[in-house]
């Protein structure tokens, strides 16, 4: 059973200098506070992984908690580029960080492969694209039986996955709604899982028998944090907040509007006290 | 009735969609684009967005990929691993829409770096689902504002794979697929040369030139023989439009596009 902490208890138990951490989501369900969380407890030389790093990637990596990217699309979805992580790789600031770039098709395949046990994943993809020989971890690999020439990406395993749920129950059963991504893949992929979620209940209200569901001997450390998903949203609490992507494009694009704006919103009092 | 030349490009877009299509839309232009079909001509047309949602149905344009609008009006929603594994891997897709930072006149796309890989000059948000959606979808549809900076004689950097070299590249690769059949600019719409795959601009938007497609493309690009010119926006074609831009600006928050 997983151990119910605090989100301060649960990031300080969890997250050690050095980690790969993924902080899944895909536009849905980041676990934003979470991430905060980690800027706040000052942790460094993370190597991230996530898919589709957005705000809270750029704030990481603006703020110097990492050293690596492991991703596949890092862009503000319909807004534009992240300032932050653009800064950090053509200026090194506030310190060089080193990529390694993806397609979708290969993160998805590599945190499936993770998940499932095996070495790497093996898919069709990367043909004539120049990511091939720029990430030394796309390869190919020959069909046993048709003799096709397929791509392999080693399979991808966190030390530690973070994601954000709708619910969990005492026990500690996670309920996982909506647009789901790859938040079970990346679970069961990771050496430890840590989920915060909207809400601890008595009664999980699983919708189907078919719903997405982690048992709770899957998971860790559960936080519970109302609002931890903000501004990205959860699907049957809150909506997405569009206004604030958008606005970020012009906090982020200068290094001292985004300082200040970290000091005020997430390292300060209000940060602490945020939900 | 006036229309931007933005408003031209989406509805030239729309237009090369049908009833029948299985669409994997990307955000901007392609999502106007696909919506604007669904709401005129087009209404059996399955949109899926590679964050899950298959048969979507939004009542305004998503910002992101994953907007909640998208997967509370989907018939349904699947994973991740699942969208890129069965259904794009599978072949489930009829049009895949692309765009980048770059195009080439082989139709190679490039949402990667400007400059050198390493040392970028700038660096873009990267390919996404892009190279797949490029291999796998039967043909794929690009939507690109045109300038010289972006209709370039070699991208900077190969992301997304179109006719690479020309002729049988793609066939070379074991590419069973069409590839990039259609490019729909702000100008014109090009298609590639059935033999060597250069892009070639088959139709001019009204009011535009020859010289200024030439001036706006960065290799010497040729002309078809039976050069044609886009009907211009309907009336009911811009009307939907920008009734979908204003209940999206509304939702969003912001001024409409």
């Amino acid at each position: 059973m997983p151990r119910f902490l605090s989100l301060s208890e649960a990031v300080a138990a969890c997250v050690r200098d050095g980690m790969s951490i993924a902080l899944e989501g895909f536009t849905h369900l980041i676990p934003f506070a979470a991430g905060h969380e980690i800027i706040r407890q000052g942790r460094r030389d993370l190597t991230l992984i996530r898919m589709t790093p957005d705000l809270i990637y750029d704030q990481l990596i603006g703020m110097g908690c990492a050293r690596r990217l492991i991703f596949s699309w890092g862009g503000n979805p319909g807004v534009g580029s992240l300032h932050r992580l653009r800064d950090a790789v053509e200026r090194g600031w506030p310190r060089p960080l080193e990529l390694e770039e993806h397609s979708h098709a290969a993160m998805a395949s590599a945190y499936h492969a993770g998940a499932a046990g095996l070495p790497c994943a093996i898919f069709r993809g990367y043909y004539g694209s120049d990511l091939v020989g720029n990430n030394p971890n796309i390869r190919f690999v020959t069909c046993p039986f048709t003799g096709e020439q397929l791509a392999a990406v080693p399979a991808l395993r966190p030390d530690l996955a973070i994601i954000h749920a709708q619910r969990a129950d005492r026990e500690g059963n996670v309920l996982i709604e909506g647009i789901i991504g790859v938040q079970k893949e990346v679970v069961l992929a990771s050496r430890q899982a840590l989920v915060t979620v909207e809400e601890v209940v008595d009664d999980l209200r699983a919708p189907s028998p078919n719903s997405c569901i982690l048992p709770h001997w899957t998971v860790d450390v559960i936080a519970e944090v109302p609002g931890g998903a903000r501004p990205s949203y959860a699907h049957g609490y809150y909506g997405r907040d569009n206004a604030f992507y958008t606005a970020w494009d012009a906090i982020s694009r200068d290094r001292e509007t985004f300082l200040r704006w970290m000091e005020e919103h997430v390292l300060g009092a209000k940060g602490e006290n945020r939900r | 009735m006036e229309y931007t030349t933005a408003e031209m490009m989406v509805v030239a877009a729309a237009r090369a969609l049908t009833s029948e299509d299985v669409c994997f839309v990307g955000i901007g232009a392609p999502s106007q684009a696909c919506n604007l079909a669904r709401l005129t001509h087009a209404p059996g047309i399955t949109l899926i967005y590679e964050s899950g949602t298959i048969g979507t149905r939004p009542d305004v344009l998503p910002l992101s990929i994953g907007d909640p609008e998208l997967c509370a009006t989907a018939r349904c929603t699947v994973s991740v691993p699942e969208m890129f594994q069965y259904w794009l891997q599978g072949g489930r897709i009829s049009v895949g829409f692309l765009g980048g930072a770059q195009i080439d006149r082989f139709a190679n796309i490039n949402s990667s770096v400007i400059g050198g890989y390493a040392r970028p000059k700038v660096r873009l948000p990267g390919g996404g689902g892009a190279p797949e959606i490029a291999a796998h979808c039967r043909q794929t549809y690009v939507v690109m504002a045109q300038s010289r900076r972006s209709f370039v004689e070699r991208v900077d950097f190969v992301t997304s794979f179109g006719y690479g070299e020309g002729g049988d590249h793609r066939e070379r690769l074991g590419l069973r697929t069409l590839g990039p059949t259609l490019v729909i600019t702000d100008l014109c719409i090009m298609k590639p040369d059935p033999a060597t795959k250069e892009l070639t601009v088959a139709a001019l938007h009204p009011g535009v030139t020859v010289e200024r497609v030439r001036a706006s493309t960065g290799w010497a690009v040729r002309f078809a023989d039976d050069l044609g010119t886009t009907a211009p926006p309907t009336e009911r074609e811009l009307a939907v439009l920008r009734d979908l831009q204003a209940r999206t600006a509304r939702a969003h928050g912001t001024a409409a596009a």
